[in-house]
């Protein structure tokens, strides 16, 4: 965290010398991407915070803890397969699910077929790609995400 | 005003929802109130509020300094090493979800771009988006998204290149939508 502050003063100081205005319109740009993304952050994480309440912690562990084995790693790639969340929505969701105690091996699976494979816009790819390409496309995916997803997991797994 | 009420008309009640019942639920002592406050919501936030802004400075650096429009405009007649690593760039600043990324694929197709580096455009903007990187590495961590990113890329030149082959072989087109 303190090495990215470091950076972006840096970084802010060089572009500074270089171009003042070009700086000021970045550094505002940036906040009011902030700023826009804020009430939906905010609603995001308290509706996380009133479900994890009430979903026992023993529940969530049974699905994707460690007590569900290789069956978490399961639910983990079909879950981010099949589902359209938004990036801003998933990492507060994988940020908090870490912190209640699953894995990074699990969340790597979840985040890798979330990103690569999209089963639910595949019908509007193929209307750009035809059916057949969206199909195969996806497959190929699915298996490049299994691929870095289970690499990123044994990796956690053994540091 | 009504604008900003309509695109949040989801975020504004929940927030003053949340606000008002964490605020009586310190006034009666509530203890289930308190606690979904001190436990779980104050300790999600916490962290982010100070870490997003700083990352989202870098990302309106990044943006006036490399233009999405500047990088597009070098893509049509480059080709190899060079065209890969534009057409990653393009990917990267993409935001929005996947099937925004099939309008721009049809444009680049027109412009004369080859299959294999659609396809690696297409896989590179849903692996990594710079704006979404500040959430990634301020909920997960710096090393969870270089190990992912590092990982991915080769994973996506290789189907991208199958992808290609194919696309190429078999004399397909990409259509408007």
């Amino acid at each position: 965290m303190i090495a990215i502050i470091i950076l972006t003063a840096v970084l802010t100081l060089i572009s500074f010398v270089f171009d003042r205005k070009k700086t000021l319109k970045g550094i505002k740009k940036g906040m009011m991407m902030f700023f826009k993304i804020l009430p939906t952050l905010l609603s995001v994480i308290i509706i996380v915070s009133i479900v994890l309440y009430l979903v026992s912690d023993e529940v969530l562990m049974k699905y994707l803890g460690k007590d569900a084995g290789l069956g978490a790693y399961v639910s983990a790639a079909v879950i981010g397969s099949v589902s359209i969340i938004p990036g801003f929505i998933a990492y507060p969701l994988a940020g908090i699910l870490l912190k209640t105690g699953v894995s990074f091996s699990v969340l790597s699976v979840f985040i890798t077929t979330l990103k690569m494979v999209g089963v639910l816009t595949i019908p509007i790819e193929a209307r750009f790609f035809g059916l057949r390409t969206a199909i195969i496309r996806n497959s190929l995916s699915f298996i490049g995400a299994i691929l870095v997803g289970g690499s990123m997991a044994l990796i956690f797994y053994y540091i | 005003m009504n604008k900003i009420y309509k695109k949040y008309k989801f975020d504004f009640p929940v927030i003053i929802a949340f606000v008002v019942f964490v605020g009586s639920s310190y006034y009666y002592h509530y203890n289930p109130g308190i606690s979904i406050f001190e436990h779980n919501f104050w300790s999600f936030i916490k962290e982010m509020l100070f870490a997003l802004p700083v990352m989202f400075i870098l990302v309106g650096l990044f943006d006036v300094w490399v233009s999405k429009e500047k990088v597009q405009k070098h893509i049509g007649e480059a080709s190899g090493v060079k065209g890969i690593m534009l057409i990653m760039l393009l990917a990267f600043m993409q935001a929005g979800p996947l099937y925004a990324a099939f309008p721009v694929a049809y444009i680049l197709w027109k412009k004369g771009t080859s299959a294999k580096n659609i396809f690696i455009y297409l896989s590179a903007s849903s692996i990594v988006k710079i704006p979404m990187l500040a959430f990634e590495i301020g909920f997960l961590g710096i090393q969870f998204s270089i190990l992912r990113i590092m990982i991915s890329i080769p994973v996506f030149i290789i189907v991208g290149t199958i992808m290609g082959k194919y696309f190429t072989k078999n004399k397909l087109e990409i259509k408007n939508g």
